[in-house]
Protein backbone atom coordinates (compact mmCIF):
# COMPACT_ATOMS: atom_id res chain seq x y z
CA UNK A 1 0.00 0.00 0.00
CA UNK A 2 1.24 3.48 -0.85
CA UNK A 3 2.61 5.67 1.91
CA UNK A 4 0.33 8.50 0.76
CA UNK A 5 -3.16 9.00 2.16
CA UNK A 6 -4.01 11.66 -0.41
CA UNK A 7 -2.34 12.00 -3.83
CA UNK A 8 -3.13 14.98 -6.02
CA UNK A 9 -1.73 15.12 -9.54
CA UNK A 10 -1.97 17.79 -12.18
CA UNK A 11 -5.13 19.35 -10.76
CA UNK A 12 -6.73 22.17 -12.74
CA UNK A 13 -9.73 24.29 -11.88
CA UNK A 14 -10.84 27.53 -13.50
CA UNK A 15 -13.86 29.78 -12.98
CA UNK A 16 -14.54 31.34 -16.38
CA UNK A 17 -11.23 32.77 -17.54
CA UNK A 18 -9.74 32.83 -14.04
CA UNK A 19 -7.40 29.90 -13.48
CA UNK A 20 -7.49 29.06 -9.77
CA UNK A 21 -5.65 25.73 -9.68
CA UNK A 22 -3.08 25.44 -12.44
CA UNK A 23 -1.55 21.97 -12.20
CA UNK A 24 -1.37 21.23 -8.47
CA UNK A 25 0.70 18.21 -7.36
CA UNK A 26 0.48 17.41 -3.66
CA UNK A 27 0.72 14.39 -1.36
CA UNK A 28 -0.46 13.97 2.21
CA UNK A 29 1.21 11.03 3.94
CA UNK A 30 -0.51 8.74 6.42
CA UNK A 31 -0.70 10.37 9.86
CA UNK A 32 0.92 13.53 8.53
CA UNK A 33 -0.19 17.08 9.29
CA UNK A 34 0.20 19.07 6.07
CA UNK A 35 -0.45 22.79 6.10
CA UNK A 36 -1.04 24.63 2.84
CA UNK A 37 -0.24 28.33 3.10
CA UNK A 38 -0.87 31.06 0.61
CA UNK A 39 -2.42 34.49 0.26
CA UNK A 40 -6.12 35.22 -0.03
CA UNK A 41 -7.59 34.14 -3.35
CA UNK A 42 -4.74 31.78 -4.26
CA UNK A 43 -7.04 28.75 -4.43
CA UNK A 44 -6.52 27.13 -1.02
CA UNK A 45 -10.24 26.74 -0.33
CA UNK A 46 -10.85 25.56 -3.91
CA UNK A 47 -8.20 22.87 -3.42
CA UNK A 48 -9.83 21.55 -0.25
CA UNK A 49 -13.29 21.68 -1.86
CA UNK A 50 -12.05 19.70 -4.87
CA UNK A 51 -10.66 16.97 -2.59
CA UNK A 52 -14.00 16.77 -0.76
CA UNK A 53 -16.02 16.61 -3.96
CA UNK A 54 -17.73 19.95 -3.26
CA UNK A 55 -16.25 21.26 -6.53
CA UNK A 56 -15.44 19.24 -9.63
CA UNK A 57 -11.95 19.90 -11.01
CA UNK A 58 -11.55 20.59 -14.74
CA UNK A 59 -8.93 17.87 -14.98
CA UNK A 60 -6.35 15.99 -12.93
CA UNK A 61 -6.43 13.22 -10.39
CA UNK A 62 -7.19 13.00 -6.67
CA UNK A 63 -6.61 9.63 -5.02
CA UNK A 64 -7.43 8.71 -1.45
CA UNK A 65 -5.93 5.44 -0.26
CA UNK A 66 -4.96 4.82 -3.88
CA UNK A 67 -8.56 5.14 -5.17
CA UNK A 68 -9.59 7.86 -7.59
CA UNK A 69 -12.28 10.07 -6.01
CA UNK A 70 -13.11 12.42 -8.88
CA UNK A 71 -16.44 11.28 -10.28
CA UNK A 72 -16.73 8.35 -7.87
CA UNK A 73 -20.17 7.22 -6.69
CA UNK A 74 -18.73 6.00 -3.38
CA UNK A 75 -19.40 8.00 -0.22
CA UNK A 76 -15.88 9.31 0.30
CA UNK A 77 -16.96 11.53 3.20
CA UNK A 78 -17.34 8.66 5.67
CA UNK A 79 -13.59 8.68 6.28
CA UNK A 80 -13.32 12.49 6.37
CA UNK A 81 -14.03 15.23 8.87
CA UNK A 82 -13.97 18.96 8.22
CA UNK A 83 -13.71 22.07 10.37
CA UNK A 84 -15.06 25.01 8.37
CA UNK A 85 -13.74 28.55 8.58
CA UNK A 86 -16.97 29.87 10.09
CA UNK A 87 -17.68 26.53 11.82
CA UNK A 88 -20.81 26.13 9.58
CA UNK A 89 -22.94 24.80 12.44
CA UNK A 90 -26.59 24.13 11.61
CA UNK A 91 -28.69 26.93 13.12
CA UNK A 92 -31.80 24.79 13.35
CA UNK A 93 -30.14 22.16 15.55
CA UNK A 94 -28.83 22.30 19.11
CA UNK A 95 -25.10 22.01 19.83
CA UNK A 96 -25.25 18.30 20.65
CA UNK A 97 -27.36 17.55 17.56
CA UNK A 98 -24.73 19.33 15.47
CA UNK A 99 -21.94 17.28 17.03
CA UNK A 100 -23.83 14.01 16.73
CA UNK A 101 -25.23 14.79 13.26
CA UNK A 102 -23.32 12.05 11.48
CA UNK A 103 -24.12 9.46 14.17
CA UNK A 104 -27.83 10.28 13.87
CA UNK A 105 -27.60 10.25 10.07
CA UNK A 106 -26.06 6.79 10.06
CA UNK A 107 -29.03 5.67 12.19
CA UNK A 108 -27.06 3.01 14.03
CA UNK A 109 -27.37 4.65 17.43
CA UNK A 110 -30.29 5.91 19.55
CA UNK A 111 -30.71 9.66 20.19
CA UNK A 112 -29.96 9.14 23.89
CA UNK A 113 -26.67 7.37 23.17
CA UNK A 114 -25.78 9.91 20.46
CA UNK A 115 -26.31 12.73 22.97
CA UNK A 116 -24.05 11.05 25.54
CA UNK A 117 -21.36 10.52 22.91
CA UNK A 118 -21.66 14.16 21.79
CA UNK A 119 -21.26 15.39 25.39
CA UNK A 120 -18.18 13.19 25.78
CA UNK A 121 -16.58 14.67 22.64
CA UNK A 122 -17.58 18.20 23.69
CA UNK A 123 -15.69 17.57 26.97
CA UNK A 124 -12.63 16.54 24.95
CA UNK A 125 -12.63 19.90 23.21
CA UNK A 126 -13.02 21.72 26.50
CA UNK A 127 -16.73 22.46 26.53
CA UNK A 128 -19.00 21.80 29.53
CA UNK A 129 -22.01 19.47 29.18
CA UNK A 130 -24.46 22.34 29.73
CA UNK A 131 -23.42 23.76 26.34
CA UNK A 132 -24.97 20.71 24.66
CA UNK A 133 -28.53 22.02 24.67
CA UNK A 134 -27.70 25.56 23.57
CA UNK A 135 -28.26 26.83 20.06
CA UNK A 136 -25.09 27.58 17.99
CA UNK A 137 -26.11 31.25 17.87
CA UNK A 138 -25.65 31.47 21.65
CA UNK A 139 -21.94 30.52 21.43
CA UNK A 140 -18.87 32.72 21.00
CA UNK A 141 -16.64 32.33 17.91
CA UNK A 142 -14.10 30.21 19.81
CA UNK A 143 -16.80 27.94 21.22
CA UNK A 144 -18.32 27.53 17.76
CA UNK A 145 -14.91 26.41 16.44
CA UNK A 146 -14.65 23.87 19.26
CA UNK A 147 -18.11 22.53 18.45
CA UNK A 148 -17.11 22.37 14.77
CA UNK A 149 -14.00 20.44 15.77
CA UNK A 150 -16.06 18.06 17.92
CA UNK A 151 -18.39 17.47 14.94
CA UNK A 152 -15.40 16.81 12.69
CA UNK A 153 -13.79 14.20 14.95
CA UNK A 154 -16.77 12.41 16.52
CA UNK A 155 -16.74 9.57 13.97
CA UNK A 156 -12.97 9.16 14.21
CA UNK A 157 -12.18 10.07 10.60
CA UNK A 158 -8.98 9.01 8.87
CA UNK A 159 -8.57 12.42 7.23
CA UNK A 160 -9.43 15.79 8.78
CA UNK A 161 -9.53 19.08 6.88
CA UNK A 162 -9.15 22.40 8.63
CA UNK A 163 -10.17 25.50 6.70
CA UNK A 164 -8.57 28.59 8.29
CA UNK A 165 -9.09 27.17 11.81
CA UNK A 166 -7.82 30.24 13.67
CA UNK A 167 -9.25 33.03 11.52
CA UNK A 168 -11.29 35.51 13.55
CA UNK A 169 -10.01 34.31 16.93
CA UNK A 170 -7.87 36.17 19.44
CA UNK A 171 -4.26 34.86 19.72
CA UNK A 172 -4.88 32.94 22.94
CA UNK A 173 -8.03 31.24 21.65
CA UNK A 174 -6.20 30.56 18.37
CA UNK A 175 -3.49 28.75 20.33
CA UNK A 176 -6.11 26.75 22.24
CA UNK A 177 -7.66 25.65 18.92
CA UNK A 178 -4.18 24.76 17.57
CA UNK A 179 -3.55 22.56 20.64
CA UNK A 180 -6.93 20.89 20.21
CA UNK A 181 -6.22 20.22 16.54
CA UNK A 182 -2.88 18.60 17.39
CA UNK A 183 -4.42 16.55 20.23
CA UNK A 184 -7.40 15.39 18.16
CA UNK A 185 -5.35 14.48 15.10
CA UNK A 186 -2.64 12.67 17.05
CA UNK A 187 -5.23 10.91 19.22
CA UNK A 188 -6.94 9.54 16.13
CA UNK A 189 -3.76 9.01 14.11
CA UNK A 190 -5.49 10.90 11.32
CA UNK A 191 -3.90 12.59 8.32
CA UNK A 192 -4.75 16.29 8.32
CA UNK A 193 -4.75 18.95 5.66
CA UNK A 194 -4.98 22.50 6.97
CA UNK A 195 -5.22 25.65 4.88
CA UNK A 196 -4.29 28.88 6.56
CA UNK A 197 -2.43 32.13 6.22
CA UNK A 198 -1.79 32.30 9.97
CA UNK A 199 1.94 31.49 10.18
CA UNK A 200 1.90 30.99 13.97
CA UNK A 201 -0.76 28.34 13.54
CA UNK A 202 1.08 26.77 10.58
CA UNK A 203 4.35 26.52 12.55
CA UNK A 204 2.58 24.91 15.49
CA UNK A 205 0.49 22.25 13.78
CA UNK A 206 2.48 21.38 10.64
CA UNK A 207 4.67 18.35 10.05
CA UNK A 208 5.12 19.73 6.56
CA UNK A 209 4.18 23.02 4.90
CA UNK A 210 3.37 23.63 1.22
CA UNK A 211 2.95 27.02 -0.37
CA UNK A 212 0.31 27.62 -3.03
CA UNK A 213 0.86 30.56 -5.37
CA UNK A 214 -0.88 31.31 -8.65
CA UNK A 215 -2.52 27.89 -8.68
CA UNK A 216 0.69 25.88 -8.19
CA UNK A 217 2.55 24.42 -5.23
CA UNK A 218 5.76 26.45 -5.43
CA UNK A 219 7.48 25.12 -2.32
CA UNK A 220 7.10 22.38 0.28
CA UNK A 221 9.12 21.25 3.28
CA UNK A 222 9.27 21.09 7.07
CA UNK A 223 9.09 24.11 9.35
CA UNK A 224 12.88 24.00 9.81
CA UNK A 225 13.41 23.88 6.05
CA UNK A 226 10.98 26.78 5.67
CA UNK A 227 13.03 28.95 8.02
CA UNK A 228 16.20 28.18 6.05
CA UNK A 229 14.63 28.50 2.61
CA UNK A 230 15.70 31.32 0.33
CA UNK A 231 12.63 31.02 -1.91
CA UNK A 232 11.72 34.71 -2.39
CA UNK A 233 7.96 34.05 -2.51
CA UNK A 234 8.06 32.04 0.72
CA UNK A 235 10.33 34.58 2.42
CA UNK A 236 7.99 37.42 1.52
CA UNK A 237 4.93 35.51 2.70
CA UNK A 238 6.33 34.46 6.08
CA UNK A 239 7.78 37.91 6.73
CA UNK A 240 4.44 39.49 5.79
CA UNK A 241 6.12 42.12 3.65
CA UNK A 242 4.32 44.01 0.92
CA UNK A 243 7.60 44.26 -1.04
CA UNK A 244 8.76 41.28 -3.07
CA UNK A 245 7.80 39.08 -5.98
CA UNK A 246 4.22 38.57 -4.75
CA UNK A 247 2.23 41.49 -6.07
CA UNK A 248 -1.00 42.33 -4.27
CA UNK A 249 -3.76 43.69 -6.46
CA UNK A 250 -5.08 46.83 -4.78
CA UNK B 1 -17.31 48.89 -41.20
CA UNK B 2 -19.44 51.04 -38.89
CA UNK B 3 -22.51 49.06 -39.90
CA UNK B 4 -20.74 45.80 -39.04
CA UNK B 5 -19.87 47.20 -35.60
CA UNK B 6 -23.46 48.23 -35.02
CA UNK B 7 -24.76 44.78 -35.92
CA UNK B 8 -22.16 43.20 -33.68
CA UNK B 9 -23.06 45.35 -30.66
CA UNK B 10 -26.78 44.79 -31.37
CA UNK B 11 -26.26 41.02 -31.39
CA UNK B 12 -24.17 41.26 -28.23
CA UNK B 13 -26.85 43.24 -26.42
CA UNK B 14 -29.45 40.57 -27.14
CA UNK B 15 -27.18 37.54 -27.21
CA UNK B 16 -25.68 37.94 -23.74
CA UNK B 17 -28.95 37.90 -21.79
CA UNK B 18 -30.25 35.13 -24.06
CA UNK B 19 -27.25 32.93 -23.33
CA UNK B 20 -27.57 33.72 -19.60
CA UNK B 21 -31.27 32.81 -19.74
CA UNK B 22 -30.58 29.48 -21.46
CA UNK B 23 -27.84 28.64 -18.94
CA UNK B 24 -30.15 29.46 -16.02
CA UNK B 25 -32.94 27.44 -17.59
CA UNK B 26 -30.54 24.50 -17.80
CA UNK B 27 -29.55 24.88 -14.14
CA UNK B 28 -33.20 25.16 -13.15
CA UNK B 29 -34.31 22.09 -15.15
CA UNK B 30 -31.50 20.04 -13.63
CA UNK B 31 -32.42 21.28 -10.16
CA UNK B 32 -36.10 20.36 -10.64
CA UNK B 33 -35.25 16.90 -12.00
CA UNK B 34 -32.82 16.25 -9.13
CA UNK B 35 -35.35 17.49 -6.56
CA UNK B 36 -38.16 15.26 -7.88
CA UNK B 37 -35.84 12.23 -8.02
CA UNK B 38 -34.67 12.80 -4.44
CA UNK B 39 -38.25 13.22 -3.18
CA UNK B 40 -38.72 9.49 -3.79
CA UNK B 41 -35.35 8.30 -2.47
CA UNK B 42 -34.67 7.29 1.15
CA UNK B 43 -33.89 8.39 3.79
CA UNK B 44 -37.16 10.25 4.40
CA UNK B 45 -36.86 12.90 7.10
CA UNK B 46 -40.28 12.62 8.77
CA UNK B 47 -39.41 15.09 11.55
CA UNK B 48 -38.30 17.73 9.05
CA UNK B 49 -41.44 17.08 6.98
CA UNK B 50 -43.63 17.61 10.07
CA UNK B 51 -41.80 20.85 10.92
CA UNK B 52 -42.36 22.17 7.39
CA UNK B 53 -45.96 20.94 7.46
CA UNK B 54 -46.58 23.06 10.56
CA UNK B 55 -44.72 26.06 9.13
CA UNK B 56 -46.48 26.05 5.79
CA UNK B 57 -49.88 24.78 6.91
CA UNK B 58 -50.76 25.58 10.49
CA UNK B 59 -49.07 28.97 10.69
CA UNK B 60 -50.57 30.05 7.34
CA UNK B 61 -54.15 29.41 8.52
CA UNK B 62 -54.79 33.01 9.72
CA UNK B 63 -53.43 34.55 6.52
CA UNK B 64 -55.36 32.19 4.25
CA UNK B 65 -58.51 32.50 6.38
CA UNK B 66 -58.55 36.30 6.32
CA UNK B 67 -57.73 36.48 2.60
CA UNK B 68 -60.45 34.08 1.50
CA UNK B 69 -63.00 35.50 3.98
CA UNK B 70 -62.76 38.99 2.52
CA UNK B 71 -62.52 37.67 -1.05
CA UNK B 72 -65.79 35.76 -0.55
CA UNK B 73 -67.46 38.87 0.95
CA UNK B 74 -66.33 41.09 -1.92
CA UNK B 75 -67.53 38.61 -4.54
CA UNK B 76 -70.98 38.48 -2.89
CA UNK B 77 -71.32 42.29 -2.95
CA UNK B 78 -69.97 42.64 -6.51
CA UNK B 79 -72.18 39.87 -7.86
CA UNK B 80 -75.26 41.31 -6.21
CA UNK B 81 -74.57 44.84 -7.46
CA UNK B 82 -73.91 43.50 -10.96
CA UNK B 83 -76.89 41.23 -11.42
CA UNK B 84 -79.56 42.50 -9.00
CA UNK B 85 -81.11 44.63 -11.78
CA UNK B 86 -81.87 41.37 -13.64
CA UNK B 87 -83.56 39.93 -10.55
CA UNK B 88 -81.05 37.17 -10.15
CA UNK B 89 -80.14 37.46 -6.46
CA UNK B 90 -80.31 33.70 -6.08
CA UNK B 91 -77.25 33.44 -8.37
CA UNK B 92 -75.09 35.15 -5.72
CA UNK B 93 -74.57 31.88 -3.81
CA UNK B 94 -73.62 30.10 -7.04
CA UNK B 95 -71.14 32.78 -8.14
CA UNK B 96 -69.52 32.91 -4.69
CA UNK B 97 -69.26 29.11 -4.65
CA UNK B 98 -67.68 28.81 -8.10
CA UNK B 99 -65.37 31.83 -7.75
CA UNK B 100 -64.09 30.77 -4.36
CA UNK B 101 -63.61 27.05 -5.00
CA UNK B 102 -62.25 27.26 -8.55
CA UNK B 103 -60.16 30.43 -8.42
CA UNK B 104 -60.03 32.66 -5.38
CA UNK B 105 -59.18 30.18 -2.67
CA UNK B 106 -56.39 28.40 -4.57
CA UNK B 107 -54.87 31.46 -6.23
CA UNK B 108 -55.07 33.90 -3.32
CA UNK B 109 -53.94 31.27 -0.80
CA UNK B 110 -51.01 30.33 -3.02
CA UNK B 111 -49.96 33.96 -3.49
CA UNK B 112 -50.12 34.58 0.26
CA UNK B 113 -48.17 31.39 1.03
CA UNK B 114 -45.62 32.28 -1.68
CA UNK B 115 -45.01 35.59 0.09
CA UNK B 116 -44.82 34.01 3.53
CA UNK B 117 -43.19 30.63 2.93
CA UNK B 118 -41.40 30.97 -0.43
CA UNK B 119 -39.47 33.94 0.96
CA UNK B 120 -38.67 32.12 4.22
CA UNK B 121 -37.42 29.03 2.34
CA UNK B 122 -35.17 31.09 0.07
CA UNK B 123 -33.80 33.08 3.01
CA UNK B 124 -33.14 30.01 5.17
CA UNK B 125 -31.52 27.89 2.45
CA UNK B 126 -29.70 30.95 1.06
CA UNK B 127 -28.21 31.67 4.48
CA UNK B 128 -27.19 28.03 4.78
CA UNK B 129 -25.50 28.30 1.38
CA UNK B 130 -23.50 31.45 2.13
CA UNK B 131 -22.46 30.23 5.61
CA UNK B 132 -21.23 26.89 4.14
CA UNK B 133 -23.87 24.88 6.03
CA UNK B 134 -24.88 23.14 2.80
CA UNK B 135 -21.24 22.18 2.17
CA UNK B 136 -21.12 20.94 5.76
CA UNK B 137 -24.15 18.71 5.07
CA UNK B 138 -22.31 17.14 2.12
CA UNK B 139 -19.15 16.56 4.15
CA UNK B 140 -21.28 14.85 6.80
CA UNK B 141 -22.58 12.41 4.16
CA UNK B 142 -26.08 13.93 4.09
CA UNK B 143 -27.64 14.67 0.70
CA UNK B 144 -28.87 18.32 0.79
CA UNK B 145 -31.62 17.49 -1.71
CA UNK B 146 -33.03 14.82 0.58
CA UNK B 147 -32.39 16.69 3.83
CA UNK B 148 -33.42 20.22 2.84
CA UNK B 149 -35.46 20.17 -0.34
CA UNK B 150 -37.52 16.96 -0.36
CA UNK B 151 -39.24 17.63 3.03
CA UNK B 152 -40.16 21.14 1.90
CA UNK B 153 -41.58 19.97 -1.43
CA UNK B 154 -43.56 17.12 0.16
CA UNK B 155 -44.92 19.39 2.90
CA UNK B 156 -45.95 22.13 0.44
CA UNK B 157 -47.62 19.67 -1.98
CA UNK B 158 -49.54 17.92 0.83
CA UNK B 159 -50.53 20.95 2.89
CA UNK B 160 -51.57 23.40 0.17
CA UNK B 161 -54.70 21.39 -0.82
CA UNK B 162 -55.71 21.27 2.86
CA UNK B 163 -55.19 25.03 3.17
CA UNK B 164 -57.31 25.58 0.06
CA UNK B 165 -60.13 23.38 1.40
CA UNK B 166 -60.03 25.49 4.55
CA UNK B 167 -60.04 28.63 2.37
CA UNK B 168 -63.05 27.28 0.42
CA UNK B 169 -65.10 26.96 3.60
CA UNK B 170 -64.09 30.38 4.94
CA UNK B 171 -64.60 32.10 1.56
CA UNK B 172 -68.10 30.64 1.14
CA UNK B 173 -68.82 31.62 4.72
CA UNK B 174 -67.74 35.21 3.86
CA UNK B 175 -70.26 35.25 0.99
CA UNK B 176 -72.92 33.85 3.33
CA UNK B 177 -72.29 36.55 5.97
CA UNK B 178 -72.67 39.35 3.40
CA UNK B 179 -75.67 37.63 1.79
CA UNK B 180 -77.53 37.22 5.08
CA UNK B 181 -76.55 40.28 7.12
CA UNK B 182 -76.11 42.88 4.38
CA UNK B 183 -78.20 41.74 1.42
CA UNK B 184 -81.01 40.24 3.56
CA UNK B 185 -81.12 36.85 1.85
CA UNK B 186 -82.92 33.98 3.49
CA UNK B 187 -80.26 31.86 5.28
CA UNK B 188 -81.93 28.53 4.46
CA UNK B 189 -82.28 29.46 0.77
CA UNK B 190 -78.65 30.61 0.59
CA UNK B 191 -77.37 27.39 2.12
CA UNK B 192 -79.70 25.36 -0.08
CA UNK B 193 -78.46 27.20 -3.22
CA UNK B 194 -74.87 26.61 -2.20
CA UNK B 195 -75.35 22.91 -1.45
CA UNK B 196 -77.36 22.25 -4.63
CA UNK B 197 -74.72 23.85 -6.83
CA UNK B 198 -71.76 22.33 -5.04
CA UNK B 199 -69.95 20.02 -7.48
CA UNK B 200 -66.97 17.79 -6.87
CA UNK B 201 -65.21 19.06 -10.01
CA UNK B 202 -65.11 22.63 -8.64
CA UNK B 203 -63.53 21.59 -5.35
CA UNK B 204 -61.19 19.10 -7.04
CA UNK B 205 -60.01 21.77 -9.48
CA UNK B 206 -58.99 23.93 -6.55
CA UNK B 207 -57.26 21.01 -4.85
CA UNK B 208 -55.29 20.06 -7.97
CA UNK B 209 -54.28 23.68 -8.49
CA UNK B 210 -53.23 23.91 -4.84
CA UNK B 211 -50.93 20.89 -5.09
CA UNK B 212 -49.29 22.31 -8.23
CA UNK B 213 -48.95 25.74 -6.59
CA UNK B 214 -47.44 24.12 -3.49
CA UNK B 215 -44.79 22.49 -5.67
CA UNK B 216 -44.07 25.79 -7.43
CA UNK B 217 -43.70 27.70 -4.14
CA UNK B 218 -41.35 25.10 -2.63
CA UNK B 219 -39.22 24.54 -5.72
CA UNK B 220 -38.77 28.27 -6.42
CA UNK B 221 -37.96 29.03 -2.77
CA UNK B 222 -35.45 26.18 -2.60
CA UNK B 223 -33.92 26.89 -6.03
CA UNK B 224 -33.25 30.57 -5.43
CA UNK B 225 -31.96 29.87 -1.91
CA UNK B 226 -29.73 27.03 -3.09
CA UNK B 227 -28.18 29.12 -5.86
CA UNK B 228 -27.72 32.28 -3.80
CA UNK B 229 -24.26 33.69 -3.31
CA UNK B 230 -22.53 36.82 -2.12
CA UNK B 231 -23.63 37.18 1.50
CA UNK B 232 -26.60 39.17 2.79
CA UNK B 233 -27.24 40.91 -0.53
CA UNK B 234 -27.35 37.58 -2.37
CA UNK B 235 -29.79 36.15 0.15
CA UNK B 236 -31.97 39.26 -0.20
CA UNK B 237 -32.02 38.89 -3.98
CA UNK B 238 -32.83 35.18 -3.68
CA UNK B 239 -35.79 36.00 -1.44
CA UNK B 240 -37.19 38.59 -3.84
CA UNK B 241 -36.66 36.33 -6.86
CA UNK B 242 -38.34 33.40 -5.12
CA UNK B 243 -41.51 35.40 -4.37
CA UNK B 244 -41.70 37.13 -7.76
CA UNK B 245 -41.00 34.02 -9.85
CA UNK B 246 -43.36 31.78 -7.87
CA UNK B 247 -46.15 34.38 -8.03
CA UNK B 248 -45.82 34.68 -11.82
CA UNK B 249 -45.65 30.90 -12.26
CA UNK B 250 -48.73 30.47 -10.05
CA UNK B 251 -50.73 32.78 -12.32
CA UNK B 252 -49.45 31.09 -15.50
CA UNK B 253 -50.17 27.59 -14.22
CA UNK B 254 -53.56 28.71 -12.94
CA UNK B 255 -54.49 29.61 -16.52
CA UNK B 256 -53.02 26.39 -17.94
CA UNK B 257 -54.84 24.12 -15.48
CA UNK B 258 -58.11 26.01 -15.99
CA UNK B 259 -57.65 25.69 -19.75
CA UNK B 260 -57.07 21.93 -19.50
CA UNK B 261 -60.03 21.26 -17.18
CA UNK B 262 -62.68 23.73 -18.35
CA UNK B 263 -61.92 24.48 -21.99
CA UNK B 264 -64.24 21.73 -23.24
Amino acid sequence: MSDNKIEIRNLYKAFGKKKVLDGVDLDVKRGESLVVIGGSGTGKSVLIKCIQGLLTPDCGSIKIDGEEVIGTKKDIHQKMGMLFQGAALFDSLSVWENVAFRLLENGKISRRKARLKAIQVLRQVGLAPDVADLSPAELSGGMQKRVGLARAVICQPEIIFFDEPTTGLDPIMADVINDLIIESARGLGASTLTITHDMASARKIADRIAMLYQGKIIWSGTVKEMDKSDNPYLRQFISGSSHGPIKVEV
Amino acid sequence: MQEKKNISSFLQAFGKPLVAFVINLGYFSRFVAKSIYNCFMPPFYIKLFCRQFMNIGFYSLPVVGLTTLFAGMVIAIQTYSGISKYGAESAVALVVLISVTRELAPVLSALMVAGRIGAAMAAEIGTMRVTEQIDALVTLSANPFRYLIAPRIWAAVVVMPLLVLFGDVIGIFGGYVVGIYKLDFNPANYINNTMTNLQAIDVMTGVVKAAVFGFIIAIMGCYHGYRSKGGAQGVGEATTNAVVSSSILILIFNYLITEVIFSR
